[in-house]
């Protein structure tokens, strides 16, 4: 009776960014000076690494590699999705270094506590098991519980930690309730006994179980109507968090999603679709209707994200080989648009101190040229106008949703969308019409600026050129889900 | 015989034990029952076939939980009179709970009939392989068919414990700490200085 080793290759990615973060741990105890530079260079050079390995040690696009008794898999669409993640975390890690220095918060902890993340978001993208699902999510979260609220001296810091924990725990026990149902009624925790062991079996049991599943993960990409947390915890967490938060988190979260319900149930579509329609519709109108009101842009952020995540979740409601290859099309596009526009928020200085009120950002089209019209190109993104790379992630989207018959989610989409339009338009008002306000502080041209200007490119007209190379590798990524 | 005398007598002390770590006025002495309780059972579990649990339950529930009451006991300054003020308010409600377990128990009790405790028998999961100590058996299947999971549970604990020192450890400035290093590298010349005092002056 001797276990023989498990296949370790599919999973060397994660091992090494396991690996890495403890090593960078031992870099912090040991080192004294320039600490926190050297950790998060470290630390974006071994998600580097780790994106190298994970790209060199593919089991080729169309297959499909699984380990540890089955709970883990890489396949193309996980390749696709951990890409996303990996490069989020690596420009959230090189953003963060001079707010932090800034906020006197320089400690080493901060890139582990991002590296620890992003391991935990590449094995929820890898689970193919409740299990590993749970596991991955835990870490995840936890990483980022402690990181909203790294800035402990700042009230609204520890109190965005606080709630996001206390919410986050919640969650966590629907989605716990909800797999032990879906364990309870079919006896396997596995998405792959699960996909093909259920065929033509409606059980009460199961969609009960289902529906939990779907409302804890709906917190964790902050889907209407389990949304309250998302406002409060990124005004309060530090800039540099919160634009992790905006990028890695949402793609890994999504992907997770799309995994469990096209992966673990697509015999029960019709059960999961309703429910999905109905969180899509309600997060674009919060996202298009709250978000006019906002005037910290922090708060816009939240809810502007809070809507994208709705847009996002229609071509997952359509359920077709299209509607996920729009949705993948349309997460990489968010990600560049949010990491662009957090690359200007977190420019927007004055005296070493973040001014976050967007009438601040008034006649910046005379101060900072620059920025200024890059802040705009992300703005006509968001909104999803024409030319811009935002419009095909919208198009692609509301595409496959009339191809399945979604007409009304559609249409809403549409209004939503329109909605939405005015208060990005709003900013870019502000900026190229009002009277000045005060300089922010110059911005040497470094990390921030070359974020800025290379999002500011994959957004502008240019995308024209990328929009097909990224079509095929994202069909190639959602046939792999199939 | 023997191991029903050996049953008995632990289920009996277990009992008395629960009963007197909610009846005991001190609530050191609540605890320490509470511990006599959480031994006994474990002698229970042994009884049982089932060591693993046991020794858990010695070394997890006796050895870090009991004791956590015990510190939180001793610290906090609970004012238990006033704390049993409410006993006769809440004596209705507590006792029709009670007894509304009570019947549950009773009916279960006499509804059961022989085909229900098979069928039950037939959901219980299977029993551990002929010669293999159930701590063997479950290290076999965590350290091999799970060891994905105990890896990033190991991970998820990792977390924790960086999260606590982050947000709680604190730098204070002129604290006094003993440097050997310095002790030994001190010169006389650095620590002594020599006056001149005149009679009748002070320094």
């Amino acid at each position: 009776m001797s276990a023989t080793l498990p296949d370790l290759t599919p999973a060397l990615p994660e091992i090494f960014v396991a690996c890495a973060a403890m090593a960078l741990l031992m870099v912090g105890v040991f080192k004294k000076d320039n600490l926190l530079k050297v950790v998060t260079r470290l630390g974006v050079l071994s998600l580097a690494i780790a994106f190298v390995i994970m790209v060199a040690k593919m089991p080729g696009l169309d297959r499909v590699a699984t380990t540890f008794g089955g709970m883990f898999i890489v396949d193309g669409f996980s390749v696709f999705m951990k890409s996303l993640v990996l490069i989020g975390s690596m420009a959230a890690l090189l953003m963060s270094q001079q707010y932090l220095i800034d906020r006197k918060i320089d400690r080493f902890e901060f890139p582990v506590l991002i590296v620890l993340a992003t391991l935990g978001m590449m094995m929820m993208i890898s689970a193919n098991d409740f299990m590993a699902l749970y596991v991955g999510l835990e870490l995840q979260s936890l990483s980022l519980y402690v990181l909203a609220s790294f800035d402990r001296e700042r009230q609204r810091s520890t109190e965005a930690g606080l709630k996001y924990f206390v919410l986050g725990a919640l969650s966590s026990g629907m989605l716990l309730y909800g797999i032990s149902l879906i364990y309870g009624f079919s006896g396997t925790t596995s998405f792959s006994v699960l996909s093909t062991g259920l065929a033509n079996s409606e059980n009460i049991g199961l969609v009960v179980g289902l529906v939990f599943v779907l409302a804890g993960l709906a917190f964790k990409v902050s889907a209407v109507p389990f949304h309250m947390w998302t406002p409060d915890v990124y005004e309060g967490a530090p800039t540099p968090v919160t634009a992790l938060f905006a990028a890695a988190p949402k793609v890994a979260a999504m992907a997770l999603l799309m995994r469990v319900v096209l992966g673990g149930f697509p015999t029960m579509a019709a059960d999961w679709q309703q429910i999905i329609i109905f969180i899509s519709i309600g997060s674009m109108l919060v996202g298009a209707f709250a978000a006019l009101v906002q005037t910290n842009i922090k708060r816009l952020m939240a809810y502007s994200s809070i809507g994208h995540v709705g847009y996002a979740l229609v071509g997952l409601a359509a359920g077709t080989v299209q509607g996920v290859e729009g949705v993948l099309v349309y997460m990489t596009i968010y990600m560049t648009m949010t990491i662009g526009t957090f690359a200007c928020i977190l420019s927007m200085r004055r005296d070493k101190a973040l001014d976050l009120d967007i009438n601040e950002l008034a006649g910046l089209s005379r101060n900072q040229p620059a920025m200024a019209f890059a802040l705009a190109v992300f703005m006509f993104s968001l909104a999803g106008i024409p030319l811009l790379a935002g419009f095909f992630g919208k198009y692609f989207i509301f595409m496959s949703a009339i191809d399945a018959g979604l007409y009304t989610l559609a249409i809403i989409g549409f209004v939503a969308s329109v909605v939405g339009a005015f208060y990005y338009l709003r900013i870019v008002k502000i900026m190229y019409f009002d009277e000045p306000a005060a300089k922010f502080d110059d911005n040497e041209f470094g990390t921030m600026g070359f974020i800025m200007g290379l999002t500011a490119a994959l957004n502008s007209p240019l995308s024209f050129l990328l929009i097909y190379p990224l079509l095929g590798l994202a069909g190639v990524a959602a046939a792999s889900l199939f | 015989m023997m191991i029903a005398f050996t049953f008995y007598l632990f289920a009996a002390i277990a009992v008395l034990g629960g009963v007197m770590v909610i009846s005991s006025k001190n609530p050191v002495h609540s605890v320490l029952y509470l511990i006599l309780t959480f031994f006994t059972a474990a002698g229970l579990f042994v009884l049982m076939g089932a060591e693993f649990i046991a020794m858990i339950l010695v070394i997890v529930y006796v050895g870090a939980v009991a004791v956590l009451f015990l510190f939180v006991v001793m610290m906090l300054d609970v004012d238990f009179v006033r704390l049993k003020e409410g006993f006769l308010q809440y004596m209705p409600i507590g006792a029709t709970i009670g007894l509304v377990l009570l019947a549950e128990i009773v009916m279960v009790l006499i509804s059961r009939s022989a085909d229900i405790t098979t069928e039950a028998l037939s959901h219980v999961a299977q029993p551990t392989p002929e010669g293999v100590t159930n701590t063997e058996a479950l290290g076999r299947i965590l350290y091999t068919d799970y060891i994905y999971i105990f890896q990033a549970a190991g991970l998820i604990l990792l977390v924790a414990m960086i999260g606590a020192i982050v947000l709680t450890h604190r730098k204070r400035p002129g604290v006094k700490r003993q440097v050997i290093a310095d002790q030994v590298a001190t010169r006389p010349e650095d620590v002594i200085e020599v006056k001149k005092v005149r009679p009748g002056r002070g320094i």
